[in-house]
């Protein structure tokens, strides 16, 4: 039997979840009690399900690397989230959504899983308005919403253009009201560093106090990850400084298997880099595309004298003006996937067509909506971003188109899971843009929150109970085991030897240059030549590394240069695994562009014959190459179709 | 551009900090004023020193994490920004800038200019939400809300938690960032049903944690990233009075 069992209930593909939480196990109240579930991350994902977990009557411990729950990243999320409520009355339904979401993922993504992302989301909304989150209305006193990018109805819910800020706060304010009844405990300023097994299953984690730098060994029955994707492999990203792959890391090192890491998302609006002291990269919300419209000039010779500051946006004529997503895409225009739309700008500005000082950039015009509709509903709709732009940049989106590239956001691949969301490693659970299972080789705009909240409110609630129904007669078990102090020396090792490197150069030096192999050879337009190099130049870094890194102060209190050293260390193991991925995978699907592999009109030409699998890959010791597992991806209830969005 | 910075530099919560001088050159005008730290830190490991340690993480003005009093400003000299958002062109060449943490009794300094805010946590865990558990709500479109309300509601739970509003204030006072959350809740129907209780419980622990009065300076208002308005410090004593005497 392969190792991947994908464990997906039978029936119908409708009546799956209802199946299952109709025959899986509980546990009774008094039992919840004696259960000790530890949740690593407070984002969407951690924090919903530490909330309703601890509600259930479970005992929860919840770690952060902030100082609050409420700074993980997820508060950045700006555009919406996708629920299939049909409260516009479009035509929008279940499996509409099932179907936008498998398509929008180029067909990689676990149909079983997405079935019931779709079938739970209503009930997210629901339970969000229960919480006092304030979403956008009509004057009716109703719920409104917008469109998003893949998909041609209205279903996405906002609240202005901070919706993840407010979902983030409604699970915060949940949390914290288990945190005030003695169910959940919070542990702020922590860092996981390792997972403890003991005879096969996850029984709890090494973490790091961050403020006095002691080492902590937490037991749990059960271990759920729920700690983002890895985007700032690339160093420059829209993720924020301290999103990192460690938790996840340690865990594959531990055995849990990771699933397709090649894809990563690329998305089409950011503000474009203009600096080599720059930090990050900021997004600008998808939900622009609802009112704006992509452009560069038609001519070369415009774009030349835009680049060189003789000519303004506003001095080329609408005939010279080429709409390249509205010409390319008629029926969805300015609003394809974000792979589609990310590519599609490269490819003028790699033509010579691009804006901005670097040719580096795009148009966003919103000069036809502002005539239209007036700056007060612009303003009432993008205000935030708009502002967020002009401090930015030092210009006024009002008057001039903004410019946008596209940049590094969200990774669709991580943490292989099954349907009950379990990890290969038996009690370890994986949840949100952490695990890989539910977004294929694209992400639809507003489906992150979406997944997060699914995970965290409605899917981990039973899985990890009918997991912990066998665990109902397992005492708490003491930190002292040999199996926990083994996991923390290992820890200190670890922290000593990086410690113990005293070479000449600080951690951000070694990130930055991962991040340029990672941009240049795994980035937007791949090649096995360019893969193969990025694996030999990812491997030297390794190297280098190890031999020169600086980490000065000590371990004892606050040392955050040594916190991004045990990151980034984790992070050159992790780009090359990427590279390996994006390397076996010879086709193009969704974010994972293979450049020997498009159609005429330079479309991502998937191979479905070969590559219609999940790749999930084993670690097997350092120096050693992974293995890679197929579970292959079966289409009962939809027709596997090229994509197409003219 | 070439600036001199005055940092206050203190080793842990119990040391005696002071400020330190540091030179910086050619740092260009787009450059934030976080990337600039990062500049100076970059420096400093090459020199074989300890980085200046500081709070920030989304670096886009959402997450709340980025503090600094900078030139006598709580985000420095701009105004509806976070100092992640504060960009060098706001300053000139030679300038000198002073760098400092928050400073309140109810927020200690951790290392050089990172701080304790967990008192914002323990004042949300008061009540700083709607006491439902997962699952057996209604159908979100049965709790419908006056479209004013949501927008008054969603002005106020913008607050991203930061701490400038008691940085900002002579007296340390959190009314803002409690008044914020109250706000939300008293303006939408999900919330009235607690609001007594609610607004009782988080003013008893902001008073609890050592946070000032508010004596109506709206140094807050001033410097709120967000553009949290005073009036809902207004609605606050009015739900908390209300409270009182029924």
């Amino acid at each position: 039997m392969s190792k991947l069992n994908s464990k997906i209930p039978k029936g119908d593909l409708a009546d799956k979840w209802t199946n299952y939480k109709s025959h899986q196990n509980l546990v009774n109240p008094p039992n919840k009690s004696k259960l000790d579930i530890i949740v690593v991350g407070t984002g969407l994902a951690g924090a919903s399900a530490a909330a309703s977990l601890g509600a259930m009557g479970f005992k929860v411990k919840i770690f952060c690397i902030s100082d609050s729950p409420r700074r993980a990243h997820s508060i950045a999320a700006q555009g919406g989230i996708n629920a299939a409520k049909n409260y516009p009355n479009d035509g929008d339904s279940v499996y509409r959504l099932f179907y936008d979401t498998i398509k929008g993922g180029d067909y990689r993504a676990r149909e079983a899983n997405v079935y019931r992302l779709a079938e739970v989301s209503s009930s997210i909304i629901d339970q969000c308005v229960a919480q006092g989150v304030p979403f956008a209305r009509d004057y009716s006193g109703l719920l409104d919403n917008r469109s998003f990018g893949g998909a041609q109805v209205s279903r996405t819910f906002y609240a202005r253009g901070q919706t993840g800020q407010q979902l983030l706060l409604g699970a915060y304010g949940a949390l914290s009201h288990q945190i005030k009844l003695g169910n959940v405990e919070l542990f702020s300023r922590r860092e996981m560093l390792d997972l403890v097994v003991i005879e096969g299953k996850a029984r709890g984690i090494i973490s790091r106090n961050l403020v006095s730098g002691e080492l902590e060994k937490h037991f749990g029955h059960a271990v759920v990850i729920a700690t983002g994707g890895y985007g700032n492999v690339y160093f420059l990203s829209t993720n924020a400084m301290n999103s990192n792959t460690s938790a996840a890391w340690q865990i594959y090192k531990r055995g849990a298997f990771f699933a397709n890491p090649s894809y990563v998302q690329i998305h089409p609006t950011c503000i474009p880099v203009h600096g080599d002291y720059q930090s990050k990269l900021t997004l600008m919300s998808e939900s622009l595309r609802n009112d704006g419209r992509i452009w560069v000039p038609k001519n070369k010779e415009d774009a030349e004298k835009i680049r060189n500051k003789q000519l303004k946006a506003k001095d080329i004529k609408e005939e010279d003006r080429d709409y390249f997503l509205e010409r390319r895409y008629p029926a969805f225009g300015n609003l394809v996937p974000r792979d589609v739309a990310s590519r599609a700008a490269k490819e003028r500005c790699d033509a010579g067509y691009g804006v901005g000082n670097t040719g580096l950039a795009v148009y966003l015009d919103f000069a036809a909506s502002l005539k239209r509709l007036g700056k007060d509903v612009i303003e009432e709709r993008y205000g935030n971003l708009f502002q967020m732009y002009n401090k930015i940049v030092d210009e006024n989106p009002y008057e001039n188109p903004m410019m946008i590239y596209p940049a590094v956001h969200y990774t669709m691949g991580g943490v292989w899971v099954d349907y009950e969301l379990q990890t290969s490693i038996e009690g370890l659970f994986c949840a949100g843009e952490a695990n890989f299972s539910d977004h294929g080789a694209n992400r639809l705009g507003a489906s992150a929150l979406m997944q997060g909240l699914s995970d965290g409110y409605f899917v981990l609630p039973y899985t990890l109970q009918n997991y912990l129904s066998k665990d109902i007669k397992v005492p708490r078990m003491s930190t002292d085991l040999p199996e926990f102090n083994k996991t923390l020396e290992d820890v200190k090792e670890r922290i000593n030897k990086l410690m113990n490197i005293k070479g000449s150069k600080s951690v951000d030096h070694f990130h930055k240059k991962l991040g340029h192999i990672m941009w240049e050879y795994v980035g937007m337009g791949r090649t096995k030549e360019g893969l193969e190099k990025a694996v030999e130049l990812i491997r030297v870094l390794k190297i280098e590394f190890w031999k020169e890194l600086r980490i000065p102060g000590e371990t004892n209190g606050v040392n955050t240069e040594l916190e991004k050293a045990c990151r980034v260390a984790d992070f050159i193991e992790l780009g090359e695994l990427m590279a390996l991925d994006a390397l076996q995978r010879n086709e193009s699907c969704g974010g994972h562009f293979r450049e020997e592999y498009q159609t005429p009109e330079g479309e991502a030409l998937r191979n479905d014959a070969d590559f219609m699998f999940v790749g999930a890959w084993e670690y097997k010791g350092d120096g050693q190459l992974p293995e890679l597992h197929k579970e292959p991806l079966v289409y009962e209830s939809i027709e596997v179709k090229q994509r197409d969005y003219k | 551009m070439n600036l001199t910075l005055e940092i206050w530099r203190q080793e842990n919560p119990k040391a005696k900090g002071k400020f330190e001088t540091y030179k910086i050159q050619n740092i260009s005008a787009d450059c934030s004023f976080l990337e600039m730290l990062d500049i100076l830190n970059e420096s400093l490991i090459d020199k074989v020193q300890l980085p200046i340690n500081f709070d920030h993480d989304c670096r886009e003005g959402i997450c709340g994490m980025c503090s600094l009093y900078i030139n006598g400003r709580p985000h420095g000299p701009d105004d509806e920004i976070t100092t992640c958002q504060l960009h060098m062109r706001k300053f000139k060449d030679g300038d000198t800038i002073t760098i400092e943490p928050w400073r309140s009794k109810a927020f200690p300094v951790i290392k050089d200019l990172m701080i304790n805010r967990n008192a914002f946590d323990q004042i949300i865990q008061a009540g700083g939400y709607v006491s439902v558990t997962t699952g057996g709500v209604p159908d979100a479109n049965s709790i419908p809300v006056n479209r004013n309300d949501a927008e008054l509601a969603m002005d106020a739970a913008a607050c991203i938690g930061c701490g400038a509003c008691v940085a900002a204030c002579k007296n340390a006072s959190a009314m803002l960032f409690v008044a914020a959350k109250v706000s939300q809740f008293a303006l939408l129907p999900q919330g009235k049903i607690e609001a007594k209780d609610r607004v009782k419980a988080m003013v008893a622990k902001m008073d609890e944690l050592g946070f000032g009065n508010c004596t109506n300076t709206y140094a807050c208002e001033a410097e709120c990233p967000k553009n949290i308005s005073v009036a809902n410090i207004a609605r606050m004593n009015r739900e908390f009075l209300c409270a009182k005497i029924s």
